[in-house]
């Protein structure tokens, strides 16, 4: 009887001294993340408050601290009429052409590799695997050692300068990335559903609409996804082979940080750091979820 | 319903040529892009491989002069240094978010509430630019407006944050901006691998008594030993590509104490004139990758191959 009240106390004291040790980890371990989280947030938000802020008040207080003031000047300066190396016409241009090379470029690769992966994995023929390899060697290929070539060819072609040029690279470019996404993708669906759709007589292409495409988002997503943030943000090649208003948002945002006059006029450009972010980022709220399951899923093997 | 339509649909009569025809219309899909991507591959390092050897300057040259450019190139401080910082970048900015990438993916591990909301928040940097990331973070590097001024103001008048500005730790600068980019991407791989691993194993660990840490360093990350060398070799390549941070960040500065060869592939090739050499720097880049992706596709072959065999 006194032993079995001893055992229960002792229980009771080993659950609270669990309890509490439990408490403190969940403390730690809460305590670390809100830290790393805002180490991470902060850069975001000096920059989201500073295009409200006055330049002034930043210029008295810095540039992390509460805001005092409120406008939406820098915006408006920032996308239509803040001067870049002589033209006054804000970010706007820059940012259209950001989304006419990145939204076809995106396109284009992605449909290529959907159709190579789908070749490659479902239709492959003598050689194939091999093929696949040397293409997968694009992945890895720095964009320096192409800059002469592309200068050779994009001037030949008449495309120096445009943003048709930048188009040409990225899809030659992401080509390699693309296939490999869906290729490592495709080889998971069962060949027998292909090979069913074959004795009922389906061709290529109707397998491809009819068995392939229906299961691809996940896969699609990711190539998109991947693709799009890639070339949007992309630098070396928009400030080589582009300049002035021909030039990428990336490009522009380097030459307009760097167009210092006397007084670093922080409130503008932190509105164009957001205007050349923004895109990419929605994109990534939207679908980041998709993008990191696909990536896992398949596209990282 | 669209698979069912096609199973029961009844397939027209082939005609010799059409089957035929047929059967070429895959290699004529895939032919263009592949030959694309194998000329891009090949006759594009081959070519700056032989811009490399021959004496170019401002327009490329094809007179050979053997190995001269990479002599000259060795013989620059400047490219020594930006070597030199490839590897001190590569090793720390490889280290850095592999272990604050565990750490988080760790923490997440531990049935936090609000998953999501922790995950979006450490991941949101890798879908932003590394030219943002760089310009963003030298305001907050930069000592009058930035991290010390802010400190200062606080109250603590001597404090002294000056990283980007200082010759001999402006390369740590560039360090701590990459692994705060970069460290998500890790963090979301490694808790993908952490979520893979089989939940058997590690409930019978915990029947056995293990504890968490135990089970984490014996159990789980044992497991998922593939997944740090894939995070690595990914991070690899960002590192020897790195040229937006560092042209946002630092510019190759203070003086030239955080050149890089990408820097100075364009430095060459673009503001100098002096092509032949750029091209050497270009093919010593692909070198440095090749020195990591060569050994390592072979890795992979051979534990594919290890695995084929015993399935």
């Amino acid at each position: 009887m006194v032993d079995a009240a001893l055992d229960r106390s002792l229980d009771h004291r080993a659950a609270t001294v669990t309890a509490r040790r439990h408490l403190l980890t969940r403390l730690v371990i809460y305590g670390l993340l809100v830290v790393f989280a805002a180490i991470y947030l902060v850069p975001l938000l000096v920059v989201v408050l500073n295009s409200f802020r006055d330049q002034q008040e930043i210029a008295r207080n810095g540039l992390i601290s509460l805001p005092r003031s409120f406008r939406l000047e820098a915006w408006s300066q920032a996308w239509s009429t803040y001067c870049i190396g002589g033209t006054c016409e804000g970010m706007q241009r820059n940012f259209y052409n950001s989304l006419k090379m990145t939204i076809p470029a995106t396109i284009i690769s992605t449909t290529v590799g959907a159709m190579n992966g789908y070749i490659l994995s479902k239709w492959r023929f003598k050689g194939s695997e091999a093929l696949f390899t040397l293409m997968l060697l694009g992945v890895f290929i720095p964009g320096q050692i192409s800059l002469m070539p592309w200068a050779f060819i994009l001037g030949n072609l008449g495309l120096s300068n445009s943003t048709y040029g930048l188009i040409v690279i990225h899809v030659i470019q992401g080509i390699s990335f693309t296939t490999l996404f869906c290729r490592n993708y495709y080889v998971s669906i069962p060949d027998d559903l292909i090979k069913a759709a074959r004795i009922d007589g389906a061709g290529f292409w109707r397998i491809f609409r009819k068995i392939i495409l229906p299961l691809s988002s996940p896969i699609l997503i990711v190539t998109v996804i991947w693709q799009f943030t890639g070339i949007w943000n992309e630098y070396l090649f928009g400030v080589v082979f582009t300049s002035g208003q021909q030039q990428p948002i990336t490009a522009a945002l380097v030459a307009l940080t760097a167009s210092g006059t006397n007084v670093r006029a922080y409130d503008v450009m932190s509105a164009a750091v957001l205007i050349g972010a923004l895109p990419p980022l929605l994109i990534y709220l939207f679908g980041g979820k998709y993008f990191v399951r696909g990536l896992t899923q398949g596209a990282i093997k | 319903m669209s698979n069912h339509d096609l199973i029961l649909s009844v397939p027209a009569p082939a005609r010799p040529w059409r089957e035929r025809l047929g059967s070429a219309v895959p290699l004529l899909v895939l032919g263009p892009s592949l030959v694309a991507s194998l000329v891009y591959v090949f006759v594009f390092t081959g070519w700056t491989l032989y811009i490399s050897l021959s004496n170019s300057s401002l327009l490329p040259s094809y007179d050979f002069v053997g190995l001269e450019n990479y002599a000259s190139l060795w013989a620059n401080r400047r490219w020594n240094i930006a070597y030199n910082n490839l590897f001190l970048f590569s090793g720390f900015y490889i280290v850095g978010s592999m272990a604050v990438g565990l750490l988080l993916a760790i923490l997440i591990d531990q049935r936090v509430r609000g998953e999501a909301v922790w995950r979006t928040i450490f991941l949101y940097p890798l879908a932003v630019s590394f030219i943002v990331t760089g310009t963003v973070w030298s305001w907050l590097y930069n000592p009058t407006d930035g991290i010390q001024a802010m400190v200062r103001g606080l109250g603590w008048t001597n404090f002294s944050f000056a990283l980007a500005s200082d010759r001999h730790h402006a390369i740590y600068a560039v360090i701590i901006t990459g692994v705060w980019q970069s460290s998500g991407f890790a963090m979301a791989l490694f808790l993908a691998g952490l979520r893979s691993v089989d939940s058997d194993l590690v409930k019978a660990a915990q029947i056995d008594g293990a504890s968490t840490f135990r089970i984490y360093r014996k159990v789980l990350l044992p497991t998922i030993a593939p997944i740090f060398l894939a995070v690595a070799v990914i991070q690899i390549q960002f590192a020897i590509k790195t040229f937006d941070l560092v042209a946002a960040l630092t510019k190759g500065g203070p003086g030239i104490s955080t050149t890089f060869p990408a820097i100075y592939v364009y430095d060459l090739m673009f503001q100098r004139g002096q092509i032949g050499e750029g091209a050497a720097a270009a093919i010593m880049m692909l070198a440095a990758l090749a020195v990591v992706l060569v050994p390592y596709s072979f890795w992979v072959v051979w534990r594919r191959r290890k695995e084929a065999g015993h399935g």
